[in-house]
Parts: C-alpha cells; structure tokens; sequence
C-alpha cells in the first residue's frame, strides 16, 4: 500500500484523518494548557501568594 | 420548635406548614409559575404551527418540557428566603433531624409548584388535542414525576445556595439529572397515544419517587450542611 | 507500610512527581503500538471499508468518559467519608480529562456517522447519553469554579458526583427506553457482530493507552491545584515543580 493510498482512507479520509487529527489537537491542548497552569501554580507559590 | 424532641418524625409535617403558610403568603408568585407554564406551552403553536395532528404529537413532550421548566424556576424559593434572614442556620442547627426538615420542605415545594401544575395540566393537553385517558395519563404522570423534580432540584438548589450566578448553575446542574423523569413521563402519555401498555412507565416513576424520598432528604441535609459550612 | 501517609498532599506532591513520567512514557509505548495495529495490522472491514478504523479512538474515548466520572465519584465518596482534601483535589485533576473524552467520544462519533449511516447526529442511545454524560461534567466544572471557598467547593463538588453517579445507570437505562420506544436507529458502533481479534486487540490497547495518559495528567494537573491551594506552605518552598 502507498502513501497517497494510505491517507485517503478509501475516500474517507476526511471522517477518518478528522476524526484522529482533532483526538491528537484535543490532547496537545491539554498537554499546553497543563504546563501553562503547572507554570503559572510554580510562580504563585513561590511568591507565596494564593 | 424548642424544647426536647419527643416525636423526631414531626419535623417533617413543622417544615411542610411552615414554608407552605410562608408560601401562601406570596400566592402571586405560585400563581405566576403556573402562568409561566401556560405560555411555555402556548408558545410552541406559535412556533410550529396549528396543525392539529403535529400538535398532538408533541402534546406530551411540550407539556412535560414546560412543567420541566416551571419547576425549575421555583427552585430557589425552596431554601434562599431562609438563607437570606438566617433560619436556615437555625434548622441545621435544631434538635429536629435535618433530613426530616429538608424532606418537609420538599413537600412543600411539591404541594406549592407540582401539584398545582399537575392540576392545570389536562386543561393544556386538551389544547394540543389530547382527550380521555391521555389526559388521565398525562396528569397522573406528572404527579408522580414532579415530586422527584422536586427532589433532585433540592439537592441542586442546596448546592448552589448563595453562589453567584446561582440560578443558571442550578438549571446547569438539574436539568441533566431531570432527564430520566422526562423520559419516562412522557413517554407514558406517548404509550397511551400508540395504544402500547404504559404501566410500566409509570410503575418506574413510581420506584424513582420511593427511591427519591428515602434517599434524597439525607442528599439535601448534607448539601446543605456543606453549603452552611 | 501506611497508605495513608499519602493522602496528605505534602507526600503526594513529590510522588506525583516521580510517578507520571511513567505513566506518561507507557502511554506513549501503548498508543504507537495501538495506532500501528490499527493501521497497518488490522484489515479493512468488509462492510464499512476503513472508516471504521475510527473505532480505535471512539470506543476509548466514550470508554474513558464514562470510567473517569465513576472515579471522580470513588473519590467523591472519599473527600465526603473521610474529609480528605486529597481526594476532592483528585477529582478536580480527573474532569477536564474526563469531559475531553466525552466530547471527542462526541465528535468521532458524528464523524463516523457521517460515511456509516449518512448523518452526523442521531439520536441513538449510546450517543445520547454521551451528550448527557457531558452535560454531567460540565455541570460539575461549573459548580467547581464558581464556589468560593475552596472547602465548600470540595465537598459540593463531591456530592454532585456522587448523586450524578448514581443517576448515570439510571440515564443510560432510560435513554436505551427512550430509544426502543421510538424505534430509533438501532445501529450502533460497538454492536459489529463479529470483530476480528487484531481489532479488538488494537481497540484495548488504545484504551489502554487514554488510561495511562489520563492518570499521568491527573496526576500533573493535581500537583499544579495543589501548588495553586497550598501557596506559601512551608513545605512546598522548598521543592521545585
């Protein structure tokens, strides 16, 4: 099986590569948000403020 | 209600009389509910049409949405007068079992918001075209629905006592929990359009609302208890 | 050995720390083994051709959703009977996971609807009590966030779950009621009649995989609430993030 082959899904690539793409976005967002707040909770209790 | 407590169980009937003569004090407001749910359902012809037979069809599930709706709007009534003058501090803090007072307020709140609307509620199905045992299912499904409303909005509306945005939260909160109630009264008024067997459906209202008052009083004294903290 | 030692979130904080790059690594291992087996093992189903290839993130998804809400309430249970902060904060670190499996079970749900039945929504049994589930979690953010005192905000966050947890049964028994009732669509995709073992064996691993991500980012996401809670502890200077 080829490449091209592969993403096309059979003609569903769209359901299936916006199916998995959007799972994978929704987990890198979580991920970058997470750092964010694990960043942001460091500095605050550093500073020692609520 | 000072004094020892020989009879722990009479705190259910002392809450119920209170809040329903508290209640009947501000008759406007129980009068306006029962209005607001007669427009809720006079919108809907407004919305989709006279048509007599689409009409028909959604009777119960327009009928049941609505009383949904109207319940839902009375809920802060069931505990933010008390909070707001400070009685509700006073009943977590008497001798009488709280679970027993949070069960009489529920009851009042039925007697007050779901009995009333269950009474009106033939009136509304015979607008839609519901006629004979419709209507009787109709009403009969409500009675026994709305007192798990009534129920499970107190928890809702213990939780969310005296945060802001209260109102909107609680809907947020109840109205998903509400779903299995609307599922089975109305589709009990559905089964008895359809000719099928609608025993079923109201026998499960009927152990929803066992379970819920066993259970529900103990769930509002706690979230209460949690929300005085 | 007392467990209970780490209940205190002065001893979970560091463990926290040493455990979820392991969590983390074998969801990594898991989810590349998973995807390989997904795509290039598994054949093409004879049926739905490879759209149904989208089973090997829906069903974990909607798998994922429904098993973190009951943990939220295990700990629910916790924070009530045993008045341990710990676990309220547990419950606040699993949500957001929670509700973001929820709606991605939502969304490669509509997206295998499409090809597979010719619709992106119907009001089929196990999609509508998902859409339920997810009002649960948004609901219990919600009351999360806007309570004050982080205390109150604990325990009633506790008893939302909890009574949302006892009424989940109660939904998904009312809404597959609801669903036979109206004769609705009966399809729906789990129920393939016979599942080769290579996909069912792709499918396990991938939810093995949610799972063990989902823990390593409990347990980031409960160090942070507990830096955010206990700022200016003593204990807490002291360590780095």
């Amino acid at each position: 099986m080829n490449w091209a082959e592969f993403f096309s899904m059979g003609g569903r690539g769209f359901y299936v590569w916006g199916s998995f793409g959007v799972f994978a976005l929704a987990i890198v967002i979580e991920v970058v948000l997470l750092r964010q707040r694990v960043r942001r909770a460091a500095a605050g209790s550093g500073e020692g403020q609520s | 209600m000072s004094a020892a407590i020989e009879a722990p169980e009479r705190a259910i009937w002392l809450a119920a009389a209170r809040d329903l003569r508290l209640g009947f004090r501000s008759r406007a407001e129980l009068i306006q509910a029962l209005v607001f749910l007669v427009l809720v359902v006079s919108l809907f012809p407004l919305a989709i049409g006279p048509e007599s037979a689409i009409l028909k069809r959604v009777a119960a599930g327009v009928v049941w949405v609505a009383a949904l709706l109207s319940v839902l709007l009375t809920l802060p009534r069931l505990f933010s007068a008390d909070h707001a003058d400070g009685t509700l501090e006073q009943l977590v803090l008497s001798p009488y079992p709280l679970p027993l007072i949070a069960a009489g307020k529920i009851l009042a709140h039925w007697l007050m918001a779901g009995l009333p609307l269950s009474v009106i509620a033939p009136l509304l199905g015979l607008q839609f075209g519901l006629a004979g045992e419709e209507l009787v299912v109709l009403t009969v499904s409500l009675m026994l629905g709305t007192p798990i409303l009534s129920m499970i909005g107190a928890i809702g509306a213990a939780l969310t006592l005296g945060v802001r945005g209260g109102s909107i939260l609680m809907a947020l909160l109840v109205l998903p929990l509400y779903i299995p109630v609307l599922i089975f009264g109305a589709g009990a008024v559905e089964q008895v359009m359809a000719s099928i067997d609608y025993s079923a459906n109201l026998s499960l209202l009927g152990a929803g609302l066992l379970f819920g008052a066993l259970a529900s009083p103990f769930a509002v004294a706690t979230a209460l208890r949690i929300s005085l903290d | 050995m007392n467990l209970y030692k780490y209940a205190a979130p002065a001893t979970f904080y560091p463990l926290a720390a040493s455990l979820w790059p392991w969590f983390a690594g074998i969801a990594a291992v898991l989810a590349m083994a998973g995807l390989y087996m997904g795509f290039f093992v598994a054949p093409t189903d004879f049926q739905q051709g490879e759209v149904y290839r989208v089973i090997f993130i829906h069903v974990p998804a909607a798998w994922m959703g429904m098993f973190i809400y009951l943990v939220m309430a295990g700990y629910g249970v916790m924070a009530l009977a045993f008045n341990t902060r710990l676990s309220a904060m547990m419950m606040q670190a699993l949500a957001p996971t929670g509700a973001m499996f929820t709606a991605l079970a939502l969304w490669t749900g509509a997206l295998w609807g499409k090809p597979t039945w010719g619709t992106y929504w119907v009001w089929d049994a196990r999609m509508t009590s998902t859409l339920i589930l997810l009002f649960l979690y948004i609901g219990f953010m919600a009351l999360n966030n806007a309570i004050e005192d982080r205390r109150r905000a604990d325990k009633a966050s506790a008893l939302l779950a909890i009574v949302g947890s006892i009424n989940i049964p109660i939904i998904y028994f009312s809404v597959k009621w609801w669903n036979t009732l109206h004769q609705g669509m009966s399809v729906s995709p789990t129920s393939e009649s016979k599942m080769a073992s290579i996909m069912l064996w792709a499918m396990l691993t991938m939810t093995l995989a949610c799972w063990m991500y989902s823990i390593a980012v409990a347990l980031v996401r409960v160090r942070a609430i507990i830096a955010e809670r206990e700022a200016g502890a003593d204990w807490l200077q002291g360590s780095k993030l």
